[in-house]
């Protein structure tokens, strides 16, 4: 077999162990929970047998590992059970939120990554001059910076200010795609100032890395411009880390829209899980925290394949 | 005194500079009590009063002291990622070690737990255990403790594991030391560089995750001061173009990036490197 594939087959097959196991936490979590989720619902004064009758409803009278299979095909179905504090269907309340979502990561990886590797190359070929040094001052400030704070003055400066675009994102699934795009503006750039930061680090630095080697001498030896040899000689050879950073990325972007959304009280997945830890309306965390570390754990696998396929000497084996 | 001096003349304007801002920080938190003009949780004005000799920086949506508050946020919030820190510390350093001295199964099993902890995303794990357990400042500390112990594990381990395989530490063993012999005299002096400067990123890494769960009403519960929900209490005034809500946040970056600068300072110059 290419050894390729199976290493992509071992990858794919760890990947889905993680995700057992972290159904299984996410599952047993809830088990731990000292109270009753039926008295819970229910109330202190809650009778008995009116407890008794929503155990049996929710099908909490069945041993664990039980409900933990019946949990897990239906998530696997698309069927999430039902929402503690509104009674309406969990999938029904993700649905349109979940693409809300990924629509906003999308939009802020479509700004960032061709931001962060032009910054980063134009960076490594002119290093240590005021516009390398300006851009690296500007990353490290952007990292220490929490995210409320960088959306509170995009808010101060984009829309108070300015009034370019509006500060909260006003969308629901009838909204027309350029007027989306413009209503997610915002929480897109703020997003984009978090992650940009990372990537035009790691790419300055990848590059930078082969700066050194025997080749790039030789390619300098023959007379060749700078720009041409960190583009067509440095750069495919650094693709690797910067594919692998990307993507990393790109999993923390849906990870971090969750205190984006609330600043712009835009209609998301993360709005979602913070009401309900609010509500403790366990239900629908459980189901949030599965598809956000889903997402996660996939994305981190897909570097992981990508970074190493990238690897010239396992894609062509001899 | 001199000698500490002298280092400090050493030092780059950055790490000065980041010196002085945690001095200054630590100052504040220490002495609160003494610098605030008001109480903490005191009502003392209308709601949203403007800057005036009386209230300096304003009142809050209660009408409490914005300088006050921010004087005890110090103590507060950075009181509790400094606790937090150091919690994830003892938990993931003294882990990470003993998985890199003793090896074999107990170093496979620490490893493949905080594998799969760390598959989680950190934000998605708290929000979810802090659901179950309820939101306290006792089970936000170690709820995010636990959680960041992960990665102090994972460096601490390496770390290790790079002077286990040292002739010193063979000696020490076949003197007949005991486990915590070795890691207290042979391992740890030798591990201590890069665990402070992850002890600086940690914290840093901490801070800024107790002001994000915070600002979402997860974090430390009102009405502590804290400058991750101070944020958000105020946050309608930003929309009249008022920046009062925007120190808070001000006082979080700052601290970040002066704990940075040093951190940079001090790994350049336990590895050696000059500019």
């Amino acid at each position: 077999m290419h050894p390729l594939l199976r290493m992509i087959g071992e990858r794919l097959g760890l990947g889905l162990l993680t995700l057992f196991v972290v159904s299984l936490i996410i599952f047993l979590g809830v088990e731990l929970l000292p109270s009753d989720i039926a008295q819970e619902i229910l109330g202190q004064a809650a009778t008995p047998e009116t407890v008794a009758a929503l155990r049996t409803r929710l099908g909490l009278d069945e041993p664990p590992h039980v409900r933990y299979l019946d949990w897990l095909l239906g998530m696997a179905q698309g069927d999430f059970g039902r929402s503690l504090a509104s009674g309406r269907e969990i999938s029904e309340l993700i649905g349109t939120r979940l693409y809300n979502t990924l629509f906003l990561a999308g939009l802020a990886a479509v700004i960032s990554v061709p931001l962060a590797l032009g910054l980063g190359i134009l960076a490594a070929l002119w290093r240590n001059s005021l516009f390398d040094r300006g851009v690296n001052t500007a990353a490290l400030a952007a990292v220490s910076l929490p995210e409320f704070f960088i959306a509170y003055i995009l808010i101060l400066w984009l829309a108070v200010t300015a009034g370019v675009f509006p500060s909260i994102s006003n969308i629901n699934p009838d909204t027309a795609f350029w007027d989306r795009v413009y209503r997610t503006m915002l929480p897109a750039l703020t997003l984009t100032l978090v992650v940009v930061a990372h990537m035009m680090r790691m790419t300055r630095a990848a590059i930078l890395n082969l700066m050194a080697s025997p080749y790039i001498e030789m390619a300098r030896l023959k007379g060749i411009k700078n720009s041409r040899i960190v583009t067509r000689h440095a750069l495919p050879n650094a693709l690797s880390p910067i594919i692998t950073v990307v993507v990393l990325n790109l999993a923390f972007l849906i990870v971090g829209v969750v205190v984006v959304e609330v600043v712009f009280v835009y209609p998301g997945l993360g709005q979602l899980l913070v009401d309900s830890v609010a509500k403790r309306d366990l239900p629908v965390v459980q189901a949030c925290s599965l598809i956000f570390a889903t997402t996660y754990i996939l994305l981190n696998l897909l570097a992981d394949v990508l970074a190493t396929s990238s690897n010239p000497r396992l894609r062509h084996p001899r | 005194m001199t000698a500490v001096l002298r280092l400090f003349g050493e030092a780059p304007w950055s790490a000065r500079l980041g010196i002085v801002l945690i001095t200054l920080y630590v100052v504040v938190a220490v002495f609160a009590p003494l610098l605030a003009p008001y109480g903490e949780r005191a009502i003392v004005g209308y709601e949203y009063e403007p800057w005036s000799e009386a209230h300096l920086l304003g009142t809050d949506n209660l009408g409490r002291d914005m300088l006050s508050r921010l004087i005890y946020g110090a103590r507060n919030t950075v009181g509790i990622a400094f606790a937090t820190t150091v919690l994830a510390f003892l938990l993931g350093g003294a882990m990470g070690l003993v998985a890199a001295t003793l090896g074999g199964w107990t170093d496979q099993a620490l490893s493949r737990l905080v594998d799969v902890l760390m598959a989680i995303p950190q934000l998605i794990f708290a929000l979810l255990i802090l659901t179950i357990v309820g939101t306290s400042v006792v089970s936000l500390i170690l709820v995010i403790a636990v959680l960041d112990s992960t990665r102090v594990y994972r460096l601490s381990r390496a770390v290790a594991m790079n002077i286990v395989v040292m002739d010193f530490v063979e000696a020490a063993k076949l003197r007949g030391e005991g486990l915590w012999w070795i890691i207290r005299y042979e391992i740890l002096p030798n591990a201590m560089p890069p665990l402070v400067a992850e002890f600086g990123l940690r914290f840093c890494y901490v801070f800024l995750f107790i002001s994000a769960l915070s600002f979402l009403g997860l974090g430390i519960q009102p009405p502590t001061a804290d400058w991750g929900s101070m944020v958000r209490e105020n946050a309608t005034l930003i929309s009249f173009g008022d920046i009062t809500p925007l120190l808070p946040a001000a006082c979080i970056a700052v601290l970040t990036i002066a704990v940075n600068f040093v951190v940079d300072w001090f790994l350049m110059k336990t590895s050696g490197l000059k500019e």
